[in-house]
């Protein structure tokens, strides 16, 4: 048997199958995926929460994840952040020829692991094998379903003048990570991915309030961008303290030697949540027993004036207005 | 973070914004030559701390920015030829030529890559020896040495298709040609802080004693650059104009002489253009002689193509400093960073792209 995916892997026949078998259906076992259908067939009830994503994350292994990691906990979030309690994911896979199988075991592993800890199943997939040059080793995609419980109203248009803006933790642990890692900028730290469900942590909030009025996670395009689009979807400003904002040293240092702002790097296990100003130390305190929320921070609020504007009060005592990220982060210079 | 946090506690800032306050009795025009400093002020919001009586101008050091579009032309004309792969700062991807980028070069097929020093380039070069590495060198002195240096290593290890496009230029020769324009009267300089950390603080003297302007070396914190402004105002009142040093953790009068000593070692002074301001003689960096073989334009046949300016756009009055940002009709509307017409609207140290990333809000 090849140690690495071939074309045929892809083919559909025989070879395909017993990647399918003992690739995936023996590592992601549930009843729904067992039966091996064209579709997986569930029962759902109440207003249901849909997302997809794609993941071409590239290297596919760093510190704190993997792709496989990121595509299980980017989907579940993006339900979480709905207020909505993730239950089945699909998996689709597009392996570029010649990737290691036993990469492709880690990554599956790894998916198995991430949905194990944020209580999902995989119940569908799909894989294709493409010609080495035709995708990055590994892409992944996912989508997922869940279900909003009953009262829950949570969207990015739900912030209200008055309330605090909360977030789960430190900012840029993701990006800075995946950024260090890669070829040609070669710095070592001990940084690690932030990764992770937030299903739990919104569970966990969604008990102490049912204030919460706006949640996101600020992934690509960091929090600078995330709070833009909450400014601008609920039609209210938000006003943000510099110092206020959790980063580690780590992260600082890196984005000052790069020439970067953390506020504009990638986090893949942060929230942010605009809720009611009465309701925002009881947040606060209960995300800070969640291990995913133990360095939350009360960092502005939200305001009635300019409509669709973020602004940051600096360090210095001096504000200015914090922009939606344009582009890639290039590092500079000099 | 130590070294970094120090420089920017806000009750040592307040103190020194007290100071500037108290002392500042004249109207002063301050001009910050790097875009490192008009960033850091904008971001910081340091102008909104000052006293009215105190402009602050933004210079033309901006790599990216002075960049002009025909040299620009060369590097996406560079990378467009067959088996050539052309290394390049992140900063210049974005830039508009005369009719593309280089960003939308690598779209359409060329090797295009993203390196963080020449030594990459250089690295690149002895990965793929069936090919030709042109690196796309642009910076000021602060640059400069390192790039000569990876010329220096590939004689050495005789890598023989490593090639530089040598836009590099230097930052003394420029201000005199802005000073001698008459068209912006400053009453101080905010000298460049990694400029001066190679060159030193000394070649700044023309300035204070043929112009008589105050110049003082700033680093790039905000505690810095109070410090400078702080140091500049005082100079002002009592009418004195000499060089001094608010960085002095990075800078010493006489520069770095190992890093001047590699630079002279493999570059010769030359004419440059300049975007905006023209070409200024002795403000550019060529090979030596003796280093012609790794020069990108005597090595290929290329054809850049006829220089095109944008229509409307004021990058070259902003770069010296005769308008502002917002003084433009292209600014935020027709020229955003996400569609930047001029490259000051491009470049993270660009003035147009600082004015309208951390615009100062009016609470």
């Amino acid at each position: 048997m090849s140690d690495r995916i071939i074309m045929a892997h892809g083919s559909g026949g025989r070879l395909a199958h017993e990647l399918v078998e003992k690739g995936f259906v023996s590592a992601l076992s549930n009843p729904i995926l067992d039966r091996l259908d064209d579709s997986a067939v569930f029962d759902l009830w109440g207003k249901v929460a849909f997302t997809t994503d794609s993941y071409v994350v590239n290297p596919i292994f760093f510190p704190g994840g993997d792709i496989g990691r990121l595509a299980v906990c980017g989907t579940v979030n993006d339900l979480a952040m709905m207020g909505a309690r993730p239950l089945y994911l699909s998996l689709a896979l597009i392996i570029e020829e010649g990737l290691p199988r036993e990469d492709l075991a880690r990554v599956v592993e790894s998916v198995q692991a991430a949905a194990a800890e944020a209580g999902v199943e995989i119940v569908t997939g799909d894989t294709k094998v493409v010609n080495r040059g035709g995708a990055d080793g590994l892409f992944v995609n996912t989508a997922g379903v869940g279900v909003i419980p009953e009262g829950i109203d949570i969207s990015g248009s739900g912030a209200q003048p008055g309330d605090k803006v909360i977030v789960s933790g430190t900012i840029g642990d993701h990006g800075i990570t995946v950024l260090s890692q890669r070829e040609g900028l070669s710095f070592s730290t001990t940084l690690q991915s932030d990764c992770a469900p937030l299903n739990g942590l919104v569970a966990e909030m969604l008990e102490v309030s049912r204030q919460v009025h706006a949640l996101r996670d600020p992934t690509r395009g960091g929090l600078a961008t995330t709070l833009n689009e909450i400014a601008s979807q609920s039609q209210v400003s938000i006003r943000i303290d510099e110092v206020a904002v959790p980063a580690s040293e780590e992260v600082l240092g890196a984005c000052e030697m790069l020439g970067l702002d953390p506020l504009y790097v990638a986090n893949e296990g942060k929230l942010v949540v605009a809720v009611a100003a009465r309701d925002a130390e009881a947040v606060v305190e209960r995300m800070r027993l969640h291990t995913y929320g133990r360095d939350a921070a009360v960092i502005g609020e939200v305001r009635q004036e300019n409509p669709g504007r973020v602004v940051m009060r600096t360090r210095l005592g001096a504000s200015r207005i914090v922009d939606m990220l344009v582009g890639d982060t290039l590092p500079r210079i000099c | 973070m130590k070294y970094v946090d120090e420089y920017r506690r806000s009750e040592l800032a307040q103190g020194v914004v007290r100071r500037i306050h108290r002392n500042s009795t004249r109207s002063a025009r301050l001009m910050e030559f790097c875009g490192g400093h008009t960033v850091a002020i904008l971001k910081h919001g340091i102008r909104q701390l000052l006293p009215p009586s105190i402009e602050m101008l933004s210079g033309p050091g901006c790599p990216v920015c002075v960049t002009d579009n025909s040299d620009l032309d060369k590097a996406i004309a560079l990378a467009g030829i067959p088996n050539v792969i052309l290394a390049t700062f992140g900063d210049m991807l974005k830039v508009p030529g005369s009719r593309s980028s280089l960003q939308e070069a690598r779209a359409g097929g060329a090797d295009v890559r993203v390196v963080y020093s020449a030594l990459d380039a250089l690295q690149i070069a002895q990965e793929n020896a069936g090919r030709s590495v042109v690196f796309l060198g642009v910076g000021f002195e602060t640059t400069a040495p390192t790039i000569a240096a990876s010329v220096l290593q590939a004689q050495q290890d005789r890598v023989d298709n490593y090639y530089l496009l040598c836009l590099h230029k230097l930052c003394p020769p420029t201000i005199r040609a802005l000073l001698d324009s008459g068209e912006v009267g400053l009453s101080g300089l905010i000298c460049p802080g990694h400029v001066s950390a190679v060159i030193g603080s000394e070649p700044w003297g023309f300035i204070a004693a043929h112009y008589h302007i105050p110049c003082v070396v700033s680093g790039f914190e905000p505690l810095d650059i109070l410090q400078c402004i702080d140091m500049l105002t005082t100079q002002i009142e009592q009418g004195e104009a000499r060089v001094e040093i608010a960085y002095r953790r990075g800078v010493r009068p006489e520069g770095n002489r190992r890093a001047l000593e590699v630079m002279y070692r493999v570059f010769e002074a030359c004419p440059a253009g300049w975007r905006g301001i023209g070409m200024v003689p002795g403000s550019g960096l060529k090979l030596r002689p003796e280093f012609q073989r790794f020069d990108a334009e005597l090595s290929f046949d290329f054809d850049p193509g006829p220089t095109i300016e944008p229509a409307g756009c004021i990058c070259g009055d902003i770069l010296r400093g005769v308008k502002k940002p917002p003084d433009c009709s292209l600014f935020a509307g027709a020229c955003t960073p996400a569609s930047p017409v001029g490259p000051c609207m491009v470049s993270s140290e660009g003035s147009c792209a600082a004015y309208y990333l951390y615009g100062e809000s009016g609470e």
